[in-house]
């Protein structure tokens, strides 16, 4: 079966030799016109007048649009209709669309958008979290709130308790290709639209509100993406819909590409957030109360927030039953971007803070951190079996070789045969609840970071690390492991659901789509893997194209780590159709059993006959068989109530857990990552290599995240870094010399195709190790705890050192 | 201009062109060679690096988006459509790629495929270095070097080796000497010069500002290279970082790894050491070292010429001595025993402006001080020597005390600021304790990170 084995990326050979293409690299009609957006240079006041004369003037301008010019709705927020594409009057922040400016050439567009002459009337702006708390600016009507037990009983119950807060800083997405779209007008007002986007319908809905017409007249391609990240859910609305409608205005193809620094300054990043926190501890180390307050800064506009703000509550408790808890949740306003989906949607700020916890509570009690974690993992009740297996090391091998073994027997081997669907396990009368009500049936993280602690060598090397930070002055190492469990599933229940079409030609070629979008991370892959697995073909006769809204209509984004499970579920429903109509159709010639038909290995088995593929189908073509299916798949056994915080929101927990050692300056705070060694979680994998390498660069963006990427905003709402040459991601030489990753040889125990697991985003919180360990080392300078803000940059490593010597 | 270069093996003669235009710009939106990408506009991504050459000379690494058209005049350039043999197949990083699942969202990949095979072309094993000025959002770096390994044994594909011969006709604004240049300035002296465009090409792409008129340095052979005499180290204003770093290494070494971690291997080998002083930024990464070896600055205009301390060439923030139609000729330093050490902080080490940089030379004898010369970038306006500090150290016992009443000396030799790098007391703290880290050094203490090994 093709599923399962570790082969490459399906559009690699287009990626190396520039072939691949993207939005902005699709050919165009001569008479393309270019956008480019002229912005807001205050954070907060009313527009009072724009003078655009010398805009229009300028060379290559066609037009110049401003709301007024708009023909139908001015709104690209998918949430609130609380985002107007340009400017009505209130600015809300710095780099706000004003005008579009449509030229011949992006150059032109970008020279003319900066020769507006603007005049406001400017409003103090509310740009941090204290600014909003105190003007008690923020989204929904107060604090949500989640708990469960009984603080006062849980607190008595303490015998060491911490107290404290952590400032967590938010994430450029920095997708290598910025934001772009571009709209070809089409007869009868209908409008084709290519656009960079994880979310094709959304695109669809909101062009179509742009245009007032109905969504069957707007049709949107997305063939890839040069990255997400969360960053393309919501954010691209706004260039598809200007690139619509001037479109529409001036009959001619349009396109949008945000300039780099235009880009960072327009668009949302992951939410800032402060975690204020208060918690205690048994003498056995055992969690007995934990109370957060979780501040987020939301931005202008509620976009995403809300669910973003409710993950991160409902990731308060990482790995650890709690018995005892309470998370309170403000969601606050502020005249900045409009913060906005990044990997993990919330759920990394949640797990900073509890992890700032378990690490807290180590140096209080004097515990070692790794051993206070595994006190309070949830009880184990997932496939376990792995841990006994010990074959870590020989995952990465064949994961790593070119050779493609198949690694069905290590992974997918035992599970449930393909197509059937066993009820969802019902939960232990013991199980332990998360906070919000959720039974935890799966955990395998105490058998999973047991086995990494020995692979990786914790015990050896915290003796180590000790000693080495007792021979050496002024260089301090230190050491962290840290688990993550993350929930699969959109909290919005009704989005758990996808679609396909499959398409077999009577070559024998297999054509398909579904709803879910290529970002990097090698999902055509994996589903085509499916469909070849499905119809027991080799790979070369499944092609997966552009992502439709005409082939596959109503899609939800491709986002919450959930493309693989939905659209793999998807089209293996459709392939599935197909095989019964062709296996009934040939059953019935054949005088056999339709149940009998089997295919694999590139033919079907009926009868006694075994029947080459390519003949199969031809011959039920010619019998009349509607060789095209649609699939759907929505998620069983999930529902969710955000208010109340109850519910099962999630179908299932991804684990893993990083162990990473660093070594820090203690003169400048500079540091470096010297060791990583990661046990990840991807169930039966659909392809370890693709889900090694989501791992491998989840972990270091996470690790970026909480080190390196600083942004900065000055007194007067400016982003002050909003270009790669003052916004540092991790380059090359930063990912750990030594980077050991693994899969956990799991099965998922809910019904997921083949049995895999989600690794689009838990890999990013495995970062949280990176930071911890940074804490780790600066604590070693001193008795005092070194409550290390994110990011540690330098700067903020070297305050920490400080605190801890005092 | 009129512009020859070779484009994926084909000569490309362009005519009038404007000589503010981007490569990057003429490949993807003239030529419809979309492979190389658009990432930063800034030179900090490396998603749209191609590789080029002087006529069989070897490869480098260039960033087409602030690399000019003019710039290419008589080189060689490949893009990522011009990698794979003629003959069918791939080049052999493009195969190491694929097979060790290099390529996630492929964006940057183009732009990696051109860096690891300039480096593959040169038998590079320093791959980190290679590779920093390429940023990767969705691997985490690892199965690209996995791949950059796997390639590096295969042999270089034959259409890489020799070039056809081109022929590049002379141009004014592109002179051929220092000679051609000064006549050409003389006569143009509000004219911008623009030697590698590592800074001024920002100011096209991002500033978005219209130059009138302008020259490229770049081929004027003579004010190019390094001669080292029994007495000084000459090095031509138009020499590239990338050929400052290999000649410099081996007499100061401190000063070799500084420059390892300026820019990226594409900015470095476009970067030129006289581009890096006469911009006066107060940030530069050469400055401090060069004040603290003792540096003497060439100027010339048209056949006048005049030398100055380097330190005195930089007035204030964005003032520096040097009149319309004068440029910067060459740099000196005096031959001296190797005592300097330097000190780049940044957010990521590397392709990251410093913080703060610090240059120390500081020679002992018998336990004291005997001399100090000691320059910081990114502390004040300019580059500029701590003379303060300087002071009170020389003289004194190389001991803690000493240290210590320098760094409160320090305090009165510059006022930093804050920005988006760094606050001024982070900033303060950190020069003094690079004073700090020069004793720890020399009592044989670990001070740096990077040696540290798992």
């Amino acid at each position: 079966m093709s599923v399962a084995k570790p082969l490459p990326h399906d559009a690699a050979p287009l990626h190396v030799t520039g072939e691949a293409r993207y939005v902005d690299d699709i050919p165009t009609p001569a008479n393309c016109l270019h956008l480019a957006f002229g912005l807001s240079t205050i954070a907060h006041g009313t527009l009072t007048g724009m003078d655009l004369a010398a805009v229009r003037a300028a060379p290559g301008v066609v037009k110049v649009l401003t709301a007024d010019d708009l023909p139908a709705a001015n709104d690209v927020s998918p949430s609130v209709h609380d985002e107007p594409l340009l400017c009505t009057g209130e600015v809300h922040y710095m780099g706000q669309p004003l005008f579009a400016v449509i030229a011949t050439s992006h150059l032109a567009a970008r020279k003319a958008a900066r020769l507006g002459e603007l005049r406001y009337t400017e409003r103090p702006a509310l740009l941090t979290i204290d600014d909003a708390l105190t003007a008690n600016s923020r989204f929904e009507e107060g604090p949500r709130e989640y708990a469960c037990g009984d603080l006062a009983t849980g607190f008595a119950a303490a015998e060491t308790t911490v107290e404290g807060s952590i400032e967590i800083g938010g994430q450029e997405h920095f997708y290598l290709e910025g934001q772009a779209a571009l709209a070809l007008p089409q007869e009868g007002g209908d409008m084709l639209v290519h656009s960079s986007t994880q979310h094709p319908t959304e695109i669809q809905h909101k062009v179509a509100e742009a245009l007032g017409v109905t969504m069957n007249a707007v049709r949107v391609e997305t063939r890839r993406m040069g990255g997400g990240f969360g960053g393309k859910e919501s954010q691209g609305n706004a260039l598809a819909c200007i690139c619509a409608v001037a479109a529409r205005l001036t009959a001619r193809p349009c396109k949008m590409r945000y300039d780099r620094d235009d880009d960072m300054v327009i668009t949302g990043k992951r939410h800032d957030f402060r975690i204020t926190y208060r918690a205690g501890v048994d003498g056995e180390g055992r969690l007995m109360a934990v109370d957060f307050t979780q501040y987020a800064r939301c931005g202008w506009a509620q976009d995403l927030s809300l669910p973003v703000a409710d993950r991160a509550m409902l990731h308060a408790d990482n790995a650890y039953y709690m018995p005892n808890v309470r998370i309170v949740s403000h969601r606050l306003r502020t005249h900045t971007q409009s913060a906005t989906a990044f990997r993990g949607f919330g759920g990394p700020q949640g797990i900073v803070g509890i992890e700032r916890v378990m690490d807290h509570l180590a140096a209080a009690t004097g515990m070692d951190a790794l051993r206070l974690r595994q006190k309070n993992f949830y009880a184990s009740g997932g496939d376990i079996s792995g841990a006994l297996r010990g074959a870590e090391e020989e995952d990465v091998q064949l994961a790593a070789s070119p050779e493609g073994e198949d690694l069905a027997s290590r992974g997918a081997a035992g599970t449930v045969a393909p197509g059937t669907v066993p009820d969802a396990p019902k939960a232990p009368a013991a199980a332990q609840l998360t906070p919000y009500g959720q039974p935890v049936t799966d955990a395998v993280i105490t058998e999973l970071v047991a086995s990494l602690a020995e692979t990786a060598g914790y015990p050896a090397r915290r003796a180590a690390v000790a000693a080495w930070n007792g021979a050496n002055p002024v260089l301090k190492k230190g050491l962290a492991l840290t688990p993550v469990k993350f929930g699969i599933s959109f909290t919005l229940t009704h989005l758990n659901q996808a679609g396909a079409l499959v398409h077999v030609y009577q070559d024998g070629s297999i054509h398909m789509n579904h709803g879910g979008t290529e970002m990097g991370q090698g999902l055509f892959q994996k589903v085509a893997q499916v469909a070849a697995s499905r119809f027991g073909v080799p790979m070369a006769r499944v092609k997966i194209t552009a992502t439709d809204t005409a082939k596959v209509p109503n899609t939800s984004a491709t986002a919450a780590s959930s493309g693989s499970d939905l659209n793999g579920m998807a089209v293996a429903a459709a392939c599935d159709e197909l095989k019964a109509r062709i296996g009934a159709f040939l059953a019935e010639a054949r005088q056999a059993r339709p149940d009998e038909v089997r295919f694999e290995d590139d033919h079907v088995h009926v009868g006694g006959a075994v029947i080459p593929w390519g003949e199969v189908v031809a011959e039920a073509y010619l019998g009349r068989v509607s060789l095209s299916a649609t699939g759907y798949y929505k998620t069983p056994d999930i529902s969710w109530d955000r208010i109340k915080g109850e519910g099962r929101p999630f179908f299932y927990f991804a684990y893993g857990a990083a162990l990473t050692e660093v070594v820090v300056d203690t003169l400048t705070g500079e540091n470096r990552m010297l060791r990583t060694d990661i046990l990840h979680d991807a169930g039966a994998s659909l392809n370890p290599a693709i889900d090694i390498g989501q791992i491998e660069g989840g972990f270091i963006q996470g690790a970026g995240w909480l080190t390196t990427e600083e942004l900065v905003w000055d007194d007067a709402g400016r982003l002050t870094t909003h270009a790669p040459s003052t916004y540092k991601i991790p380059a090359c030489a930063d990912r750990p010399d030594i980077f050991n990753v693994a899969l956990w040889p799991n099965s998922n125990p809910e019904a997921t195709i083949y049995r895999s697991k989600a690794v689009g985003e838990p890999p990013l919180m495995l970062g949280v190790s990176t930071f911890l360990a940074l804490s780790d080392a600066c604590a070693a300078c001193g008795p005092g705890y070194p409550a290390l803000e994110a990011p540690a940059t330098p700067e903020h490593i070297l305050a920490a050192i400080k605190r801890a010597r005092t | 201009m009129n512009i020859t270069f070779l484009l994926n093996g084909e000569t490309v003669e362009l005519r009038n062109v404007a000589p503010t235009t981007t490569l990057l710009d003429w490949l993807r939106e003239t030529r419809a060679l979309t492979g190389t990408k658009e990432g930063c506009n800034e030179g900090d991504c490396g998603a749209c690096t191609v590789m080029t050459r002087a006529p069989s000379g070897p490869w480098a690494a260039q960033n087409a988006c602030i690399l000019l058209l003019p710039h290419l005049h008589g080189r060689e350039l490949r893009t990522v459509e011009g990698l794979a043999p003629l003959e069918g197949g791939l080049h052999p990083v493009q195969e190491a790629m694929i097979a060790h699942h290099g390529s996630q969202c492929g964006f940057c990949t183009p732009g990696f495929i051109a860096s690891m095979a300039a480096a593959h072309a040169e038998g590079a094993e320093d791959l980190d270095d290679r590779l920093a000025g390429n940023l990767c959002r969705c691997t985490g770096y690892a199965p690209i070097i996995r791949a950059a390994r796997a390639a590096a044994a295969q042999p270089v594909p034959a259409h890489l080796k020799n070039s056809p011969p081109i022929t590049a006709p002379p141009q004014a604004e592109i002179p051929e000497s220092g000679d051609e240049l000064a006549a050409w300035y003389a006569a143009h002296p509000e004219a911008t010069l623009i030697a590698g465009a590592t800074d001024v090409g920002l100011w096209i792409t991002k500033r978005l500002m219209e130059l009138n008129e302008v020259a490229f340095l770049h081929r004027c052979a003579d004010l190019a290279g390094v001669t080292v005499t029994d007495d000084e180290i000459r090095i031509g204003a138009t020499t590239t970082i990338a050929a400052v770093r290999k000649a410099i290494a081996p007499h100061h070494p401190g000063f070799g790894e500084l420059l390892r971690r300026y820019g990226s291997e594409q900015v470095r080998a476009a970067a030129t050491i006289g581009g890096n002083i006469a911009n006066g930024s107060p940030i530069g990464d050469s400055p401090p070292p060069l004040i603290a070896l003792g540096a003497t600055l060439h100027l010339r205009k048209g056949d006048t010429r005049r030398s100055l301390p380097l330190e005195d060439f930089f007035i204030a923030y964005g003032k520096q001595d040097r009149a319309p139609g004068e440029f910067v000729e060459a740099i000196t330093l005096p031959r001296q025993p190797d005592t300097l050490r330097c000190y780049k902080l940044s957010k990521r080490f590397d392709q990251d402006i410093s913080a703060v940089c610090g240059a120390f030379n500081i020679t002992l004898a018998e336990g004291r001080v005997a001399s100090a010369r000691i320059a910081f970038g990114g502390m004040a306006g300019t580059p500029a020597r701590a003379k303060s500090t300087e002071a009170a150290l020389t003289g004194q016992p190389w001991c803690e005390d000493t240290i210590s009443a320098a760094t409160t000396a320090l305090t009165s030799d510059y006022a930093p600021m804050d920005d988006m790098r760094a606050s001024a007391a982070y900033r303060m703290e950190c020069a003094q304790n690079m004073l700090r880290r020069c004793f720890f050094e020399s009592q044989g203490t670990a001070t740096n990170v990077l040696e540290v090994q798992p």
